[in-house]
């Protein structure tokens, strides 16, 4: 079946079990240590995304943010957590039950499996399928499903109306995501996220081997990024003052939780792929530290947490955009501009006029 | 280990294509075809397929599915229960399956299949390439007439939604 190349310490692990265990139970008792450490890895990271929002949105505003529950507040978010799993579940009589409490399954489910496939570093990656890119764009479009089915399930005309705006413009952005990405796949001519890292290790990162289209391929990229989490400037879909809470509106305790952690791993997860696809992975600037090996998902997460402040400080700076604004964007301006940028980047390929050393 | 999972999975896409055929109400009938059409992807990579297996998730998980709900969200009453159909079309309806399914059955089991001694990857280069290729065996004519296909499909799409009088 799927071969999982094995995680860092993992083959410690793997002598270990093998020693006093069948091959068959060592395998399945390696794939559920494998599940257990993504989970805890996406709760915390989940976790610890939403207390530097915070944060990041006090700084910008001049407030202090969360400051009491340890020190710096760093506790707060996971005793946020406490509340709402111990909060009541509450439901709508009318709503279809089924697809209510179908639906916050989906995004999380969506985002778990496109976790998986990032190289962290060299030998620490889950799956490595070999069509890396379009898995990730295969998956993230599941998600939307369940804003979809959840709007439509809470039987409340605010949430549908999120849910049907969210479905819009994820389905509009998630062209330009693709396409951008696939500007940056010429110059790799792989779709596997190892062999793209391979790739800029020997010529350096893609963002400077491609320089203007590749530019060009990362504005369109954050911009579609940031539309398809739904995240500000693009937040109509639980524009607050105008929609209650959008799609989530009538869901409480673990339920919403579920919602709004995958709204942050999506995050991790945009910002993941322009680390592996821009700025070449957890490869070190100029190959300075290319012998230490452990340094290596150090730069991954240091690069992803840099380009998640950057989405964060769009979220604090743009006013929000009305839903046919979004749409024209979309399909008047970033669409053609993208097309002719996939033209561009294959004359460039073809002429070789990109820069490499 | 793989045959519990083909199992697991078969039984999946089985009953979920059961329930999406008998379910009355239009919304949960589109989810249980989503549950049909993912366990089909998970078999596509459980074959080590895993481009089949994306495209089956990005078409018709992604596209198709979300389609489905959009036009049932727009077109259908939000409360819509399909209507119960006559005894008679139940039982033609029910022939009707299994005479396809006998087919389908005695096909499979008719044909001699062999047991494969290699296994390859088919690479996304592999697909791109045939696809491309005017030669022997190549595939350049179906692609670009699905292409053309497409494009017709697109401009008529323009026409109907501008309407008569801006033409």
């Amino acid at each position: 079946m799927m071969n999982i190349p094995l995680l860092l310490p993992t083959e410690w692990v793997h002598e270990l079990l093998m020693g006093w265990m069948p091959e068959t139970a060592v395998s399945i008792v390696e794939m559920v240590l494998i599940a257990v450490v993504y989970l805890a890895f996406f709760a915390v990271a989940g976790l610890y995304l939403v207390l530097l929002e915070r944060k990041v949105a006090a700084w910008i505003q001049l407030r202090l943010g969360p400051n009491r529950v340890g020190f710096w507040g760093i506790f707060q978010t996971i005793a946020d957590a406490l509340k709402l799993v111990s909060k009541e579940l509450t439901g709508t009589v009318k709503a279809d039950k089924f697809l209510y409490n179908l639906a916050p399954y989906f995004p999380i489910v969506a985002a778990l499996i496109a976790l998986s496939v990032f190289p962290f570093s060299k030998s620490l990656q889950a799956y490595d399928v070999n069509i890396g890119i379009f898995f990730l764009t295969a998956v993230s479009s599941i998600g939307v499903i369940g804003i979809l089915i959840g709007g439509y399930g809470s039987n409340n005309k605010y949430a549908l109306i999120g849910a049907m705006r969210s479905g819009v413009q994820v389905i509009s952005y998630e062209l330009s995501v693709g396409l951008s990405l696939l500007t940056m796949v010429l110059l790799t001519g792989s779709l596997q996220l190892s062999e793209i890292i391979e790739t800029q290790r020997t010529g350096g990162w893609l963002i400077v081997q491609g320089h203007i289209p590749a530019l060009i391929a990362f504005m369109i990229y954050m911009i579609a990024g940031t539309a398809e989490t739904n995240r500000a400037p693009f937040d109509l879909v639980e524009a607050e003052s105008e929609l209650g809470a959008g799609y989530h509106t009538e869901y409480s305790g673990m339920k919403f939780a579920y919602f709004f952690l995958a709204e942050f791993i999506n995050m991790f997860i945009i910002a993941s792929i322009a680390t592996t696809v821009f700025f070449g992975g957890w490869l070190s600037p100029f190959g300075i530290t290319d012998g230490i090996f452990w340094l290596q998902p150090i730069w991954f997460i240091l690069k992803v947490f840099i380009i998640i402040l950057l989405m964060m400080f769009f979220r604090w700076t743009y006013p929000r955009l009305r839903i046919d604004q979004v749409l024209t964007l979309e399909w008047k301006y970033l669409l053609p501009l993208n097309l002719m940028n996939i033209v561009l980047m294959a004359i460039i390929v073809w002429l070789k006029f990109t820069i490499s050393w | 280990m793989e045959r519990v999972f083909f199992y697991i999975f078969a039984v999946i896409i089985i009953v979920f294509a059961i329930a999406s055929v008998t379910s009355k109400k239009i919304l949960r009938a589109i989810m249980y075809l989503l549950m049909s059409l993912l366990a089909i992807a998970a078999l596509y990579f459980m074959m080590d397929y895993a481009f089949l297996g994306a495209v089956q998730m990005a078409v018709y998980a992604g596209g198709i599915i979300i389609l489905f709900i959009f036009s049932v969200l727009l077109i259908h009453h939000v409360e819509g229960e399909i209507e119960e159909p006559s005894k008679m079309r139940k039982i033609g309806m029910a022939l009707l399956s299994l005479l396809g399914l006998g087919i389908s059955l005695a096909t499979i089991y008719s044909f001699d299949f062999k047991v494969a001694t290699k296994t390859a990857t088919t690479s996304v280069e592999n697909i791109g390439k045939g696809l491309l290729n005017y030669g022997e065996g190549g595939f350049i004519l179906p692609f670009e007439v699905i292409s053309i296909l497409l494009l017709a499909a697109m401009i008529g799409a323009i026409i109907i939604a501008k309407g008569r009088k801006n033409i």
